[in-house]
């Protein structure tokens, strides 16, 4: 594949011992939306957050744009789910947006007349602006997702990771989101959002990946989207997968050989 | 009285020296207390504060002696391996967060209460005093003390400073900033330094006991009267200022009371008042629910004079037709009734009621209201006729003019509700 933008490697995941991502291995090319898509519990998030290297992976390893991510966080931008935060938090919307153009390096740069702009910008494209000095706690859901949207657009990324943003959204706000998204397409940039209904699946993604706890199927959508894939991944339960799982915890069992090499 | 006067005069030179040391704590605590409280760590700002017993009596016992400098030390040194332990419990164990923080807790307070009756058994001339960390002395600060106290406020204020945005955003979306390459573990080791730092300060004036609460109770009262973290942080500033200046003075008043529990106890009365009488208070809340209950059983009643005065066609009506349209308790008649004449919508003539032009407009406003809400209830919502009018019963009372006004050009300017009633 060419102009990669996500090269993900073998990558496997456990919590408190369990594992929760199995030897996850797929490419993304630049330019395009891609789809989390799998069952509750599937190992979503966890893929997005080890991709970006929140969660440290017990094996294998990530590349984005050919390099370890550390070098080209400028160019990655990231909306959380939206209920992973507090949203009675004491701060304005302007305030959020403008986290934005907060940069891993210059660690104590200040917020110039410039960074105000694009946060504006971004704001205005979300139709967010007019509550630009809002307090957090008086939005609605979807105006919470719109803020957090904005944010990312902010980040003047190349490529965007984003958990679940039609997550409990009104009509109005999928359908910014909607747009935005195909902005951003448009603009050759590449998107990867974790996706919960599979419905509109079809409509909104060139790639998808197809997760439950291992890698079901990567690629194009309409290739991965069989009745086979769908079926592996939310129909039959791998109850054996499980119960390895359950046995590694258990005893707190590696799940790599220390000398195995995985390079 | 005298004892104002010396206080606010600092005859006393003494006095002086007490006060700005003591302010200087809580104001270094309301700043880091108010990150604390962000964070949700409350709870490790308690643990931390009781654990730095054992790191004081221990710098006390090697040194035979009170030097700040080493009992501040120690304290620090105590209070960060409490936080550790915590780490190290929570991370390597089932043992959740909770459960965690309260077994450091008793675990280091009662290791260093051990130490600390060790201490006062010894024969060291020094001892006297070393048990003013269990509840604070502001009395016992000397200038060496302030000079420390000041330069902890000076290195929490610029540190916080120059922290302010990660501080915030650790706070608010750690993964957040774990996306943007900020290396979250040393935001947080920052945060946590500058905390057990501050506790390790404040307990000479405070003591060990009640130091999370000159950390957590300032931003928290401010917490009801603001929404923005530079006025938390302000306001904190302010309530630590009032309550520590109060402290002081009933510590310098009764030189055998300590100084922690009063400034604490100044501090929680803020905070009750601000729970009682907060825009977002209890107070507020009453306040709304009482007129929320007369505006809703004044409405009420202009609607049974509309009833009796266009569909019965009554010139005038008694209380015992008003009563024969809606039942109402007697005294709840009464004050309405009462309230409907204050406002000029309803006129007597020897026991008999009839509307005034006023309260004929505001009689049909509100029928109005109803039919329109069970309008749009059938039509946009589609509900049955039969399940719209208790709904409506409630809304009528909460429609402001603007949603009227949006509600008639939704609705396209209708005159009959689904009962096939006239809208007025």
């Amino acid at each position: 594949m060419e102009n990669k933008s996500i090269d993900v490697h073998n990558i496997t995941v456990s919590y408190s011992g369990a594992p929760v991502l199995w030897d996850v291995d797929f490419e993304l090319p630049t330019g395009v939306l891609a789809g989390i898509i799998g069952p509750n519990g599937s190992g979503k998030t966890t893929l997005l957050k080890t991709i970006m290297n929140i969660v440290k992976p017990v094996s294998g390893n990530v590349k984005v744009f050919d390099s370890n991510i550390d070098k080209v966080r400028n160019r990655i931008a990231y909306v959380p789910q939206r209920e992973s935060v507090d949203w009675q938090f004491p701060i304005s919307v302007m305030e959020v947006v403008l986290m934005g153009r907060y940069s891993g390096k210059n660690l104590f740069k200040r917020t110039t007349k410039a960074d105000k702009e694009i946060a504006r910008e971004a704001l205005e494209s979300v139709r967010m602006l007019e509550f630009k000095d809002r307090q957090i706690s008086e939005l609605s859901g979807g105006q919470q997702q719109r803020v957090f949207i904005a944010r990312a657009l902010a980040q003047k990324a190349d490529l965007y990771f984003m958990d679940e943003p039609f997550a409990g959204v009104d009509m109005a706000t999928e359908k910014t989101i909607l747009e935005i998204l195909l902005k951003l397409k448009d603009e050759g940039k590449t998107v990867l959002l974790v996706h919960h209904d599979l419905r509109t699946v079809r409509e909104f993604f060139d790639y998808t990946i197809l997760l439950n706890t291992r890698l079901v199927a990567a690629g194009k959508t309409a290739e991965v989207l069989t009745e086979e894939n769908l079926n592996s991944a939310y129909g039959a339960r791998l109850t054996l997968l499980e119960e390895v799982g359950k046995e590694i915890k258990k005893k707190d069992f590696p799940l790599r050989e220390k000398d195995f090499d995985d390079k | 009285m005298s004892e104002l006067i010396d206080f606010i005069s600092f005859k006393d030179p003494g006095v002086l020296t007490i006060l700005i040391g003591a302010l200087a704590v809580s104001f270094a605590s309301a700043i880091i207390g108010t990150f604390t409280y962000l964070r949700k760590k409350a709870l490790v700002g308690d643990a931390v504060s009781h654990s730095v017993l054992p790191g004081i009596c221990f710098a006390f016992i090697l040194s035979g002696e009170k030097d700040p400098l080493l009992l501040i030390l120690g304290a620090f040194l105590s209070g960060w391996i409490s936080v550790f332990f915590i780490d190290f419990i929570v991370s390597r164990s089932k043992i959740k967060a909770d459960s965690a923080i309260s077994i450091t807790l008793s675990l280091f307070f009662a290791f260093g209460a051990v130490l600390l009756s060790f201490i006062q058994n010894s024969d060291n001339a020094n001892q006297s005093g070393i048990n003013h960390f269990l509840f604070g002395k502001a009395a016992a600060i000397t200038d060496a003390d302030l000079k420390l106290f000041i330069g902890v406020l000076i290195i929490v204020g610029i540190i916080t400073l120059l922290f302010f945005k990660k501080f915030t955003t650790i706070c608010f979306n750690e993964d957040y900033a774990k996306s943007i390459g900020w290396n979250v573990k040393w935001i947080d080791f920052v945060m946590s330094s500058l905390t057990v730092l501050v506790i390790a300060s404040g307990i000479q004036t405070v003591g060990v006991v009640l130091m999370a609460a000159l950390l957590i109770t300032p931003p928290g009262a401010a917490g009801f009267w603001t929404h923005s973290i530079r006025k938390l942080i302000f306001l904190g500033l302010i309530f630590a200022t009032i309550s520590t200046v109060l402290g002081t003075f009933v510590s310098y008043v009764r030189p055998n009371m300590p100084t922690g529990p009063w400034i604490i106890f100044f501090l929680s009365i803020i905070a009750i008042l601000s729970v009682l009488f907060s825009p977002k208070g209890i107070l507020r809340r009453l306040v709304l629910n009482r007129e929320n209950k007369s505006k809703i059983r004044n409405e009420n009643l202009l609607k049974t004079a509309y009833y009796l005065t266009y569909e019965r066609e009554l010139p005038d009506f008694s209380r015992s037709e008003i009563v024969s349209k809606r039942s109402y308790e007697t005294l709840e008649l009464e004050k309405g009734l009462k309230s409907l004449k204050n406002k000029g919508f309803l006129l007597e003539n020897s026991g008999r009621f009839y509307l005034s032009e006023s309260g004929k407009t505001e009689a049909k406003r509100i029928v109005r209201l109803h039919r329109l809400w069970e309008l749009y209830l059938t039509n946009k919502m589609n509900f049955k006729s039969d399940h719209i009018h208790g709904i409506a019963e409630t809304i009528e009372h909460i429609i402001t003019p603007e949603i009227e006004a949006k509600l008639l050009a939704e609705l396209d300017y209708p005159d009959k509700d689904p009962h096939d009633s006239v809208i007025p």
